[in-house]
């Protein structure tokens, strides 16, 4: 059964989010190309995907919610650290040099509860299903300096646009490889005027990475904004090759350049 | 032996006479020939045969075809045409009608299976007023219901893949900026700005209100002389791609099983009866039967017979009520009281100018009335103004009015952002508001003229930001018999008759 589920949401994956991947998939296995083929030649397999979708939804929002009684109880610093620990990501307060930060099982330990007055200044939720309901949890976190999101599946523009909760702290931010920040989510970024580092390497559905990465630069003038650029997602191996190959292009493209030249002044006078 | 049989041993002693053989052999091909001759009868009689066999197929065919059960007609059926009974009738396919329609079928569930049937004339879209829109979503309003209404939209473009995904296509990406509306006040307006601001705190909306000190250091390409207070949204604002929006709810609409049809409506066929109100007085109630749709390129009329009709035509929808006679009767009794929408021609210029506001720009609202948004990375923005109400541009075509940029536009622009004295208009297009002349709101829910039609119109500029919220506020109304969610008793279209004007406290 748990087979059953689990290829079905791989299914899934293959079928409904196959944009997520900047890299083409491999090879399915046997059992996902067998559902897959049923999925397409029968609708009865329909309401079985269909099933999987909103279960998958159903943990998001269920690790996203509102811990109101942990805050009522024990304080809003407890329970965004709390919040945090849960969702396997890790913090640390101010004032302190420790991390918190749970084991490969996901247990922690609750040491934490022991300060809390103190606020928390970094957080690392790499690789967490957090999404922008989730961030209740956190936006009473004020002193926040550091926010690390690599690789974050629902991080998408609804969630930047919240963060302007921490616009008076916020100086590093690092969203790399989040696969659903498109140009207009990083518009949400103007907010954070005290914003001195940002990673925005490996956006996948980013189009034009380099003249966004320039306009951010411009949107955001004391801010160093790190790791884009056309060869993003290549490995050391490809941009060896491109720097070599490099100069051997730009004596080849010259003559296109002057076609191109050529043709738009053409259009030019068309248009005339 | 017959004569045949032997003939050839004759012709044989013949040449062993001594006659040449090419004399004799002609013979035999002169006689072959004959017997060809002789049986082209055959085959004709053969081809009439088999053509009877095959008419014979052909009958029985369509002798099974014409038992119970099968589609055929005698008669030539046109395709495409509306079936002719369905339960809610929803009359325009913009982003209001399939909102309904999506909502309608989402709330009942496949079991209850509701006949939904979401008649559209134009399938190309080319003047319907959703596509045709600057595509923006805001909270920055003075009416709480309008507050809401964008809030609970929002929440819907928030999750629009939980709701409008469908199995095996692509997820939908509404291309949503998050870049916030940016509205400028002057001295005059900044009252009305801080007592709308309180209003929208109040109701949640996340909003920020500037000083021209601190508007000048958030986007120094403002020129802030005449600013008094500016009001920046932090979330939920921006725009986005209305024709993505559209297609996905169409999609998803038609995947749970809405149909629809390409037709125009014509007329509707109704009852009347006559009923003791103790307010109003004595009033003529109709029910509406039937809808006659005109199928596009053609003179066939076919009535659908609905339970329901949803009014969702947008700027026509004053020009649908008139149908039932709405707004027909003497001036100073109640069914003289015509619905209020009217089209109103709106332009919307494209720019392009190189040293403009870069990825920081919002959808900025000047108090002159003016607003521009970016349009993608590539310098380029749109325009667009409402004109005096003494001034409206005539209605009959989509035609763009390039003096009035030059003499409107252009200079409130170029005296808000300086770069802009040196842009260009690359493009330009002109669309429909769907425009209530009585106060500018939406009208939602059943006249009190007519049974059993609903309107979900008149929103004047904000149907597509609306229309999500709308969508389920209208099912609501038709499957709970009230608002459950969202209380909308505000906007209800009884307002026109009782005089109770909606307005907005607008800063412009």
């Amino acid at each position: 059964m748990q087979v059953t589920r689990q290829t079905c949401q791989r299914v899934l994956w293959l079928g409904t989010r196959r944009y997520l991947s900047a890299t083409p998939a491999s090879q399915p296995t046997v059992i996902s190309r067998f559902l897959l083929w049923l999925s397409q030649n029968f609708h009865d397999v329909e309401p079985l995907l269909n099933w999987s979708t909103t279960l998958r939804n159903r943990v998001v929002r269920r690790k996203n919610l509102f811990y109101g009684y942990a805050q009522r109880r024990y304080g809003e610093n407890i329970a965004a650290a709390y919040y945090i620990l849960s969702l396997k990501g890790a913090f640390r307060f101010a004032g302190q040099t420790e991390w918190f930060r749970p084991n490969d099982r996901g247990r922690f330990s609750y040491d934490f509860m022991s300060f809390p007055a103190a606020t928390i200044e970094e957080i690392d939720l790499s690789g967490t299903p957090i999404n922008c309901n989730g961030l209740d949890n956190l936006v009473t976190q004020v002193h926040l300096r550091r926010l690390t999101l690599r690789g974050c599946p629902e991080v998408d523009g609804w969630f930047l646009s919240r963060l302007h909760a921490f616009s008076e702290s916020l100086e590093e931010l690092d969203i790399s490889h989040c696969p659903r920040i498109t140009t207009g989510a990083l518009c949400a970024l103007i907010h954070l005027r005290k914003l001195k580092l940002l990673d925005i390497s490996s956006l996948s559905s980013l189009q034009n990475p380099g003249l966004v990465h320039i306009l951010i630069e411009e949107m955001l003038p004391h801010c160093l904004v790190t790791g884009t650029g056309y060869s993003q997602g290549l490995s050391s191996e490809d941009r060896m090759q491109t720097n070599s190959t490099a100069g051997l292009k730009a004596q080849a493209t010259q003559p296109q350049a002057e076609e191109n030249g050529q043709t738009s002044v053409q259009r030019h006078g068309e248009m005339h | 032996m017959s004569f045949w049989q032997r003939l050839p041993s004759k012709l044989h002693s013949f040449q062993a006479v001594g006659v040449p053989s090419r004399t004799v052999r002609p013979q035999t091909r002169i006689f072959l020939p004959r017997i060809r001759n002789v049986s082209t009868g055959v085959p004709m009689r053969s081809d009439f045969v088999k053509d009877l066999e095959l008419q014979l197929k052909a009958m029985r065919e369509k002798a099974a075809a014409a038992l119970p059960g099968s589609e055929w007609t005698p008669f030539e059926v046109r395709h495409g045409l509306p079936p002719e009974r369905v339960d809610v009738l929803i009359i325009g396919g913009g982003v209001v009608g399939w909102s309904i329609a999506y909502w309608l079928k989402r709330k009942t569930g496949p079991r209850k299976a509701l006949r939904v049937l979401v008649v559209e004339k134009d399938p190309t879209y080319s003047q319907s007023s959703t596509v045709l829109s600057a595509g923006g979503i805001r909270q920055q309003f003075s009416l709480t219901e309008n507050i809401q209404l964008s809030l609970a939209s929002a929440d819907f473009l928030k999750n629009i893949n939980e709701h409008l995904s469908v199995l095996n296509e692509d997820p939908v990406d509404l291309q949503f900026n998050h870049s916030g509306y940016l509205f400028l006040a002057s001295e005059k307006g900044a009252h009305i700005m801080e007592a709308n601001y309180e209003t929208q705190r109040h109701v949640g909306a996340k909003v920020k209100l500037l000083s021209p000190a601190q508007l000048k250091d958030m986007f120094p390409w403002i020129n802030t002389d005449g600013v008094a207070l500016a009001s920046y949204g932090l979330e939920n604002e921006g725009w986005f791609d209305p024709w993505t929006l559209l297609s996905a709810l169409r999609r998803k609409a038609l995947s749970m099983g809405v149909e629809q049809c390409l037709g125009e409506v014509t007329g509707f066929r109704y009852g009347v009866h006559s009923v003791e109100n103790r307010e109003l007085g004595r009033l003529q109630i109709r029910g509406i039967t039937h809808t006659n749709i005109q199928m596009p390129n053609s003179i066939e009329v076919q009535p659908v017979e609905s339970t329901v009709v949803i009014n969702a035509a947008g700027a026509n929808s004053g020009k649908v009520a008139k149908m039932v006679g709405i707004g027909l009767g003497p001036d100073d009794m109640i069914s003289g009281i015509s619905i209020p929408v009217e089209p109103r021609k709106r332009y919307i210029y494209v720019v392009h100018c190189p040293d403009g506001p870069g990825m920081d720009t919002p959808f900025l609202i000047d108090y002159s009335g003016v607003y521009f948004r970016r349009e993608g990375l590539g310098a380029n923005y749109i325009t667009g103004v409402s004109p005096e109400e003494t001034e409206e541009p005539d209605i009959t075509n989509l035609d763009v009015d390039h003096e009035f940029f030059k003499d409107k536009i252009w200079p409130e622009l170029a005296y808000r952002v300086p770069a802009f004295e040196s842009l260009k208009v690359t493009s330009a297009w002109a669309g429909f508001y769907d425009y209530n002349t009585f106060d500018q709101n939406g009208l939602l829910g059943i006249h009190p003229l007519v049974r059993n039609m609903y309107f979900a119109t008149g929103f004047s500029g904000h149907g597509l930001q609306q229309s999500p919220a709308v969508g389920r506020a209208v099912a609501e109304l038709i499957l709970d018999g009230g608002y459950k969610t969202l209380d909308l008793s505000a906007l209800d279209i009884k307002r026109i008759i009782y005089e109770e004007r909606v307005l907005e406290s607008n800063i412009v």
